[in-house]
């Protein structure tokens, strides 16, 4: 068997039913082989990074490991970006990279590039295939360790030899790597503490984070909030993992989250954080983060533990076994739901005094379309059951403001990189994963720009994508900074020239439709929703919007600016 | 905090690129090395790297964390947190030797169990092994004569067996 024949082959043994990728002189035998290969679906992209983002947002919305594959030198250079996303956000990614033969390695042959080298510290493991023996073991070690422990990409580099050279392929069932031994099982004194601190509360908060959407563990965090009656914030990367629209949900908390979470999480005096990486956008200033709070920490890598605030009680472990195991102790312990709910109606209490004090709000004009009323009128449309991609900046915030997400894996968002053009080809890969559901991009006008050539992929599938652009015209989010903290500098954030959005959609052979009035809003969305086709929605915005509440960067989550 | 100096005993697989993704990790969260010393172990699969760091304790902390992340780095042992331990490092230094030093040199190798292992008519080159604090000993007192060169091989280290069975 060749070497692009057991790349197929352990493809298949991985049951991965679609890759998206570009081909080039490097991996040309492998897509020969591919040519061979019905049952695997090949999405043919339009530049490497939206193959990346598009084997991300298909591994985000299926909880599957996404694969890309391109060639050496500028294919491979053109996917770090989209890495260096999976890698923030701990997304379960394969990378097949060509390599020149092994012969010219180091001779800066055409279209070499190191690319081990240059994505090491992007991934979380990466591999250089320098004999036909290594392979089949390094293709399963490659799937192995995207998707088990904390989730990662992995690239795996083929030199060109490597595919054409022969042997024998024994593909492990198994594999066991002795420096590799990520641990699941919490210890269980460590559940007990934790449990113990949750007795004595008296103003607990659940934090979620996006460890809980890739470790499934939803269902528990529900179930835990539900039985001692906890209010629960999530981080951006943790909306969807408890219901938006649920009761006890504050929304999220950080530098945009709403007043009533951040003054939850700066009075509680025992935060419970589950798979959350304590990120600068959510703590703001560290030292006024949760400053009376005895801080308990569930997640599966310890690195993440005690790197950004003090914690005094570290599990390291799954976080749907964690959970699960204080659950079993809250159980055992017997105290019924009732002494749960009058335990804490106090601090319930005073969440909803905060609660009405500053709800989420906007202004309505009857001049202008408010991004935040386009958002809530799409969650209602939508009722909450769309699968949403968004790009970053705006877009993305009044996104994770107001479309109140009720499952996890629903948002597609780049959280921890912030990378635009993130949205629009990780839709693709979203829709390609799921293509029963409605899957729409919320997208700006700056960052839809950034990876709009996919809009070929995406018409070339025939995938029914929704993409609304919220247009100001503006990099909106920098130009809220500059307005903000920059003394109304507007440096180079407004574009002279954007693209006729309508009739680009058009010449791509979509539907594309602009509006500019309040009153258009909610007929348009309903239009755009009932075509089988894919469709640019270009609302055109209140131009200098912002998005408040707003944490000043490096200030104390309780120094909101409101409105 | 205090910053303390602390010596890292680390095992990774033997595979290229194992060396690169360690120095990778310390050059890209701002870690310090002090110094490095790597070879093979008896098994042939794994090194050895012996790593001086410094930092207070949650940054060092932090870098066993991050270590063992790697997926190649099969062991971390912080050799510093052992009560007992032992820690070598070697230096060959180049020295003047002109006639009026020698006796000088003499000396000091006595005092120190140096080794003189090459000699030239202007200088000789000292073979010195102990701890830290030894090497910088000899270096000090060898300054005043003339230190050409010095080349250390940085720190390794082994805890101790217990005494008692």
């Amino acid at each position: 068997m060749t070497g692009a024949q057991m790349i197929i082959e352990s493809l298949k043994r991985e049951k991965v039913e679609v890759i998206f990728g570009y081909p080039g002189g490097a991996v040309i035998d492998i897509y020969d082989e591919l040519y061979r290969t019905p049952e695997i679906k090949h999405v043919l992209v339009r530049h490497e990074q939206g193959a990346a983002h598009a084997a991300d947002g298909y591994a985000r919305s299926t909880g599957k490991v996404g694969v890309a594959l391109v060639t050496s030198g500028p294919g491979s250079t053109n996917t770090v970006t989209g890495i260096a996303t999976a890698y923030m956000d701990s997304i379960p990614i394969v990378v097949l990279t060509g390599q020149v033969p092994t012969k010219l390695i180091g001779n800066d042959a055409f279209q070499e590039v190191d690319t081990t080298g240059i994505t090491r510290p992007i991934t979380k493991h990466n591999f250089l295939v320098k004999r036909i023996e290594d392979l089949p073991r390094i293709l399963k070690a490659a799937f192995y360790i995207a998707s088990t422990g904390r989730p990662g990409p992995v690239v795996v580099d083929l030199p060109k030899d490597i595919q054409q050279a022969k042997g024998e392929f024994n593909y492990p069932e198994e594999i066991n790597l002795r420096s590799y031994n990520p641990v699941y099982e919490p210890h269980i004194k460590q559940i007990e503490k934790a449990y113990s601190l949750l007795e004595q509360a008296e103003r607990p908060v659940l934090l979620l984070g996006g460890g809980v959407i890739s470790s499934n563990a939803s269902n528990e965090a529900i179930r835990l909030a539900e039985t001692l009656n906890l209010p629960v914030t999530m981080t951006l990367m943790g909306l969807g993992s408890f219901p938006g629209d649920h009761d006890q949900s504050l929304g999220m908390l950080g530098m945009h989250g709403t007043y009533y979470a951040n003054m939850a999480v700066a009075n509680c005096d025992v935060l419970l954080a589950v798979g959350a990486r304590f990120d600068d956008r959510v703590t703001g200033k560290v030292d006024a983060f949760a400053p009376g709070a005895k801080i308990i920490h569930i997640d599966i890598d310890p690195s993440s533990i005690q790197k950004n605030v003090k914690v005094h009680v570290p599990i390291v472990g799954d976080c749907k076994r964690a959970l699960t195991r204080l659950l079993e102790m809250i159980k055992n312990a017997g105290k019924p739901k009732k002494y749960w709910k009058e335990r804490f109606k106090d601090w319930w209490e005073q969440i909803n005094i905060w609660r009405k004090r500053y709800p989420l709000s906007y202004k309505n004009d009857p001049n202008y379309i408010k991004p935040q009323f386009v958002i809530e009128k799409l969650y209602e449309l939508t009722k909450g059951e769309a699968i949403i991609a968004t790009e970053v900046g705006q877009n993305q915030m009044w996104t994770a403001q107001y479309y109140k997400f009720k499952y996890p894996r629903t948002l597609i968002t780049s959280g921890g990189l912030g990378t635009m053009g993130f949205g629009f080809p990780a839709a693709i890969g979203a829709k390609m994963g799921n293509p029963d559901r409605l899957v729409i991009d919320i997208a700006g006008d700056g960052s839809i720009q950034m990876n709009i050539q996919e809009l070929a992929t995406a018409m070339e599938q025939r995938l029914p994508i929704k993409i609304i652009i919220l247009n100001n015209g503006y990099l909106g989010m920098v130009r809220q900074w500059q307005e903000l903290f920059y003394g109304k500098r507007y440096s180079q954030v407004k574009f002279q020239v954007l693209p006729d959005f309508v009739k680009l959609a058009e010449a791509y052979g979509a539907v594309g439709m602009k509006i500019t009035k309040p009153e258009e809003v909610e007929p348009a969305l309903k239009k755009v929703l009932s075509m089988d086709t894919l469709v640019i929605l270009d609302v055109h915005i209140a131009p200098e919007e912002d998005v408040f509440p707003m944490v000043p960067a490096g200030r104390a989550t309780t120094e909101m600016i409101l409105v | 905090m205090e910053e303390k100096r602390h010596t890292l005993s680390v095992l990774v697989e033997n595979t290229p690129g194992a060396l690169a993704r360690i120095a990778g990790l310390f050059s890209g969260r701002g870690f310090n090395i002090d110094s490095l010393c790597v070879a093979e172990t008896l098994d042939p699969t794994l090194s050895h790297l012996t790593l001086v760091t410094h930092g207070d304790e949650f940054i060092i902390e932090q870098i066993i964390k991050q270590l063992r992340r790697l997926i190649d780095v099969y062991k971390v042992v912080n050799v510093t947190e052992e009560k007992e331990y032992v820690e070598r490092e070697m230096a060959l230094i180049k020295v003047r030797a002109e006639k009026d030093y020698r006796e000088e040199i003499f000396r000091i190798c006595e005092i120190f169990r140096c080794k003189i292992v090459d000699v030239s008519p202007r200088s000789y080159i000292i073979e010195v092994t102990g701890d830290r604090e030894k090497l910088e000993a000899v270096i000090e007192l060898l300054k005043p004569i003339g230190i050409k060169e010095i080349a250390r091989t940085g720190i390794i280290a082994m805890r101790r067996e217990k005494k008692s069975a």
